[in-house]
């Protein structure tokens, strides 16, 4: 909300700070000022000047040379291009070394085409005051020769701008910002009694309440014998300092009281209005309004609206129509003043999408005792404004709701709460000063009455308890919060007003001398993950989890469910499958950019359906284009088994029983349908995939491969048993390892041969490497051979050459009988 | 023109362009491979080809059959140019899946035993990492890590954190909406990290001290906001703590997050439904230098207070008998503080170049101050 210091100060006795100590007040107590702008300060240098004498530029045709009376005893020579430079005119001067803000250019002396120019007449546009370059400003007579530009303008009253919390409706007007600074002890409040205005007649219109969903009580007051036109100039800068348009006295009234007091008011054209009552009541299907912002509405039975014998005239509480507003031609009017529902209003205008300054007000909730004093106040103003003329009675529906409440705080819970000692005398000296008026008052308490205008302390207490709390449970903490919330209420305001400065920071005491640890086994295993990744040279990324749904659907699924209502981008609409959705295009955007070759990780969420169980926690990782090229190591494509590698080593960090998972060449349909496996534990259980992207995944997203990534499920990996180690099994005997050589069918796995002689004899075999795979011309045509070297570990005796002879032949005839291999001679 | 070229033209036109779409239609079919597809694409459609030459026989024909039979013959074009170009994609297809056949490898062979050689260490990212050292500050305070998912009921993010439906409040959380499900309520993608504070609050019996980095969205998009980003939570719910505490725990870890043992921070009241006393809290640093802990202006940089008795209560927990602080601030804002980081954007935009250069070692241990 803006205001002018000025504005403030009028409603402030004794209020004498300097206005950055104001702003840091206002920012302490919750009323952050966003910004100060002392429109002022630019336009210091420049003076009202007279323009002796305005002649042809005897070198230059769209030039006219002047000579200015710069108002302190100097003429000047002035040359100026403005087509508007007359002899006699007023005008805003600038000098030499004045900062002209519309150009961003200091002035200098200087000569034009032969003639010199000692100070420049400057457009509305030159001073930064809006868009208007056509010519210079046009002073009118009367303006003082030499004075200020700004005071003479009344643009010397710095603008204050502040953001005021949803809580706060009683501070979106001048009066309750400065009620609020009153109580931080900047000056006193001006009390605020107008005198009732006499009624001379009886109002031609009456209010009707037929829905009491659309209005809880409303005022209202005809004037007659009008003279509507433009409002005086002090009305005029005050509106249009703070960001509004003067229109006609009539409707700048109900503006400023909406700043002012924070009471929007409407004003109808008696004349324009339908038969002799206003009805508040629900909109009708079909039903629209013609709005004052030149905007069309169609209404819902869900809005309240104001309307006549002709239709509807407002949208309560949001804005009026544009048929029966008030013009220059305007000589009897009706005032409303009415309160409706906020959360009507909050629902009605976000369905609408209409922000008034009204709607703001309204949807914070009103002061419904200030709707008489209100009304008083701008009926006298709109009457000393037009010329006179009279007021009706005041008509009303409806009845004023009762807003009288107590509260009551415990002095004790502002160290309780707060953890500040605050003197009971200074507690209830600023809720006193807020407007609370103190009912009882012990040593350990005090009981307040809440002001008409906080509707946010001790409010109506709206729960929305989870479901499945035990009724007994949610019974007791409902009461607990009844019992404490208006307690707390007030402890925040004692607080804000005092200072927070003044609480005094207190380190968090320790509940155990060395902290438990702050991270789950599942967490700290993420970290390792990362870890593992970045290890083996890849880079995290931390990509958007939302992506473009077409892209989303190579990775898999991309549900209905998953797709953005309101995307901010039509790319940008669908919950990513998983993160290595993510790393492909990142590294399609890296290689467009001259860097193929990358290696990029992501620990993050793959979306499968919105519930909690849908978000599975997934790392990731991509290596994309070739090995670097090295002399030791020649440069090669990434592959699958690099992407396997990357997969095992983080399986095999976090604790995976890596002797008991199995690989099959099932990977879903993003990965090469030859080159890419899932790790699984058991028969069911994915710990994780991998591979080479698939060809047309590649192409989809622009990236010409080679590629190879891999996504390890880190919510399936198994959490693993805390076991001791136990002692380490260090056998007294050497190992002896053996090498074979098997034959097989082009299909058997590798695994499978693994397997077969690590089971051949579980004592004596302590390891099984693969060391050699070819396939080739010395081969018979759909053959492989597969070498493998078996470590034997004995633990009683050395072992003999005929023992070692009979593991062998065990070995051989697991891996036959598993495989149908032959051993290769 | 010639007799015969009349007949042609005339006699059952309908019935020869149905053997030509037909034969066409067979021949490409029986194409096995793209050589073959290419034999019959030229035979149809090539510069000697059968619906060529019909082509250019229109030319002969009498006007007022040339338009009915030039329709005809377009259509009949259009139609056999698709099935040409539907048996390529095709055949293309099973070439690549024949290809893609031949280049199967035993995925169960084990992997190397080293990773590929990489021209760069790799690195973990910015944002990893002030996570990594926000635990090990909070940590030593006594909290634990939390987390929550991104996509959460109305309830959790809203509701439950007393900002109802008509709520001014919600105008300022620009929110992500999935489908109405079975229950016609929409999914939200989470807005804050406060639903974790929900989940913990109905899980845990207090006391409860524990932080909850994560995954935020919000439909903004400029150059400081960014419609995913980053956020810490921290709740703390206990019989005696304070806005004392409140304001000794965020000035004990600010201090220790940025490494400036005397930072100035301010407390500014201020407003969120979910917390009452409510605070803003500033940093001191100089606007000119952008330096922290120096010069006179104030940065805002996160939001707290004391846990509303509201919230409380809509978890089962009795604010006669427990209260306690929340508190929030984006991630991304503290490290590019921390950093003299200059643009959010490229956060979420992989590029390696950014990445290489803003990286931590994964190997570098974090300390409790300055990250080490």
């Amino acid at each position: 909300m803006k205001f002018t210091l000025s504005w403030l100060r009028e409603h402030l006795d004794g209020c004498d700070a300097p206005l950055p100590r104001i702003a840091e007040t206002l920012s302490a107590i919750g009323l952050e000022v966003e910004g100060v702008q002392d429109r002022g300060a630019a336009l210091a240098p420049f003076r009202v000047a007279h323009v002796l004498e305005a002649v042809q530029h005897p070198n230059a045709d769209r030039l006219r040379a002047l000579k200015v009376d710069a108002g302190d005893g100097r003429v000047l020579s002035v040359v100026c291009g403005a087509p508007n430079a007359r002899t006699g005119m007023k005008a805003v001067l600038a000098l030499p070394g004045a900062f002209i803000p519309g150009t961003g250019i200091t002035l200098k002396t200087g000569e034009i085409r032969g003639v010199p120019s000692e100070g420049m007449l400057l457009s509305a546009r030159e001073m930064g005051l809006g868009d208007d370059h056509a010519g210079i400003v046009d002073l009118p007579e009367d303006a003082p020769l030499g004075a200020p530009y700004a005071a003479w303008a009344g643009l010397d009253d710095p603008v204050v701008e502040i953001g005021v919390t949803p809580n706060r409706g009683d501070a979106l007007s001048v009066r309750g910002v400065a009620r609020d600074l009153a109580a931080a002890g900047l000056g006193t409040l001006k009390p605020f009694a107008p005198a009732p205005v006499p009624d001379a007649f009886a109002s031609p219109v009456r209010w009707e309440i037929a829905d009491p969903r659309a209005c809880v009580f409303v005022l209202g007051r005809a004037l007659r014998g009008l003279r509507n036109g433009p409002s005086p100039r002090w009305l005029q800068d005050r509106l249009v300092a703070i960001g509004l348009r003067p229109i006609n006295a009539l409707v700048d009234v109900t503006n400023l009281f909406t700043f002012d007091l924070g009471r929007p008011l409407h004003v109808f054209d008696l004349k324009k209005v339908h038969g002799g009552a206003l009805t508040m009541r629900m909109a009708r299907e079909g039903e629209a309004l013609a709005a004052l912002n030149g905007k069309e509405y169609a209404l819902t039975a869900e809005d309240g609206v104001i309307a006549d014998a002709a239709g509807v005239e407002s949208l309560g509480g949001i804005i009026g129509g544009a048929h029966s507003g008030c013009d220059e031609g305007t000589t009897e009017a009706f005032i409303e003043c009415a309160l409706f529902d906020p959360v009507r209003v909050a629902l009605s205008g976000r369905r609408h999408d209409v922000r008034t300054d009204a709607r703001a007000r309204f949807e914070r909730g009103l002061d419904p005792a200030l709707m008489r004093p209100a009304l008083e106040a701008a009926t006298r103003l709109m009457l000393d404004l037009c010329g006179g003329g009279e007021a009706s009675e005041v008509v009303e529906a409806g009845a004023e709701p009762d807003w009288r409440r107590s509260a009551s705080l415990r002095f004790e819970r502002l160290a309780g709460l707060g953890g500040a000692d605050v003197p009971p005398d200074e507690a209830v000296g600023i809720l006193e000063r807020l407007g609370f008026a103190v009912e009882a008052r012990g040593a350990e308490r005090v009981t307040v009455s809440v002001p008409s205008w906080r509707n946010d302390v001790a409010a109506a207490i709206h729960l929305a308890q989870a479901p499945e709390l035990p009724p007994e449970r949610a019974r007791a903490a409902a009461e607990g919060c009844a019992a404490v919330e208006p307690e707390c209420d007030l402890v925040e305001e004692v607080l804000r007003i005092r200072g927070l400065h003044l609480v005094p920071p207190v380190s968090l005491p320790v509940g155990t001398p060395v902290p438990r640890p702050s991270l789950t086994p599942k967490q700290a295993r993420t970290a390792l993950a990362r870890r593992v990744l970045g290890a083996r040279g890849m880079q995290e990324c931390a990509s958007f989890a939302f992506m473009a749904a077409g892209a989303a659907a190579l990775f898999g699924d991309a549900p209905d469910a998953l797709r953005l209502v309101n995307p901010i981008a039509s790319d940008l609409d669908q919950m990513r499958p998983t993160p290595l959705a993510s790393l492909l295009m990142a590294a399609a955007r890296n290689a467009a950019r001259g860097f193929p070759d990358a290696a990029l990780s992501e620990v993050g969420g793959g979306y499968a359906d919105p519930s909690p169980d849908g978000q599975a926690l997934v790392a990731a990782g991509l290596r994309t284009g070739h090995t670097p090229r090295h002399w030791a190591e020649p440069s090669r494509p990434v592959d699958a088994m690099d992407a396997k590698g990357d997969a095992l080593a983080i399986l095999a960090a976090l604790g995976a029983p890596m002797a008991a998972l199995s690989v099959s060449a099932d990977a879903p349909g993003h990965y090469h349908p030859g080159r890419g496996g899932v790790v699984r534990q058991g028969p069911r259980t994915v710990l994780a995939r991998f591979g080479e992207i698939h060809p047309r995944v590649l192409a989809a997203v622009g990236l010409s491969g080679p590629a190879a990534g891999f996504e390890v499920l880190l919510d399936a990996i198994p959490e693993p048993k805390r076991r001791k180690r136990g002692a380490a099994d260090l056998p007294a005997f050497q190992p002896v390892r053996r090498d074979f050589a098997f034959l097989v069918d082009e299909g058997v796995s590798a695994e499978a041969v693994l397997r077969a002689a690590l089971g051949a004899d579980r004592a004596l075999i302590a390891d099984v490497a693969l060391f050699d795979r070819y396939a080739g011309d010395k081969l018979p045509a759909g053959k492989v051979s597969l070498a493998v070297q078996v470590t034997l570990q004995p633990r009683d005796a050395t072992m003999t050459d005929a023992q070692i002879e009979a593991v062998s032949e065990r070995v051989v005839a697991a891996v036959v009988k598993a495989t149908g291999a032959a051993l290769r001679a | 023109m010639t007799d015969l070229a009349t007949r042609a033209a005339s006699v059952a036109p309908g019935d020869e362009l149905d053997a030509l779409r037909r034969e066409s239609v067979a021949e490409l079919a029986a194409a096995a491979d793209l050589r073959a597809w290419d034999a019959a694409r030229v035979g149809l459609l090539g510069k000697s080809g059968r619906l060529t030459a019909l082509l250019k026989g229109l030319g002969a024909a009498p006007p007022e059959e040339r338009k009915a039979r030039g329709g005809a013959l377009n259509r009949l074009k259009a139609e056999l140019e698709a099935a040409v170009e539907a048996r390529r994609c095709e055949l293309e297809a099973a070439a690549l899946d024949a290809r893609l056949l031949a280049e199967r490898l035993d995925v169960t062979l084990p992997p190397r035993p080293h990773p590929p050689a990489g021209a760069e260490a790799g690195g973990i990212h910015p944002i990893s990492r002030t996570v990594e050292e926000l635990t090990a500050i909070f940590g030593a305070m006594g909290f634990a890590v939390a987390e929550g998912p991104d996509v959460d009921s109305d309830w959790h993010n809203f509701g439950a954190l007393n900002i109802p439906d008509h709520h001014p409040a919600r105008q300022d959380h620009d929110t992500f909406y999935l489908p109405a499900g079975a229950d016609g309520r929409r999914p939200v993608l989470r807005t804050h990290t406060s639903p974790v504070q929900i989940r913990t609050m109905l899980t845990q019996e207090p006391p409860i001290r524990v932080i909850v980095p994560g995954r935020t969205f919000r439909a903004d998009h400029d150059a400081t906001h960014s419609p995913m980003f980053h956020q810490v939570e921290g709740l703390v719910i206990d019989r005696a703590i304070t806005l004392g505490h409140l304001k000794g725990c965020l000035i004990d870890f600010l201090r220790a997050f940025f490494g400036i043992a005397d930072l100035p921070v301010r407390f500014r009241s201020s407003y969120f439904p979910f917390t009452e006393p409510s605070m803003e809290v500033d940093i001191g640093w100089s606007r000119k230098t952008g330096e922290l802990g120096k010069g006179d202006d104030w940065l805002e940089i996160l939001g707290s207070g004391m846990v509303h008795p509201r919230v409380l209560a809509n978890c089962g927990i009795d604010p006669r008998e427990w209260q306690g602080f929340a508190f929030g601030m984006g991630i991304e804002r503290i490290t590019m503080l921390k950093h003299g980081m200059n643009d959010l954007r490229p956060f979420y935009e992989s590029d390696l170049r950014w990445l290489r250069h803003n990286a931590a070692s994964p190997l570098a241990p974090f300390s409790l101050a300055e990250g080490a």
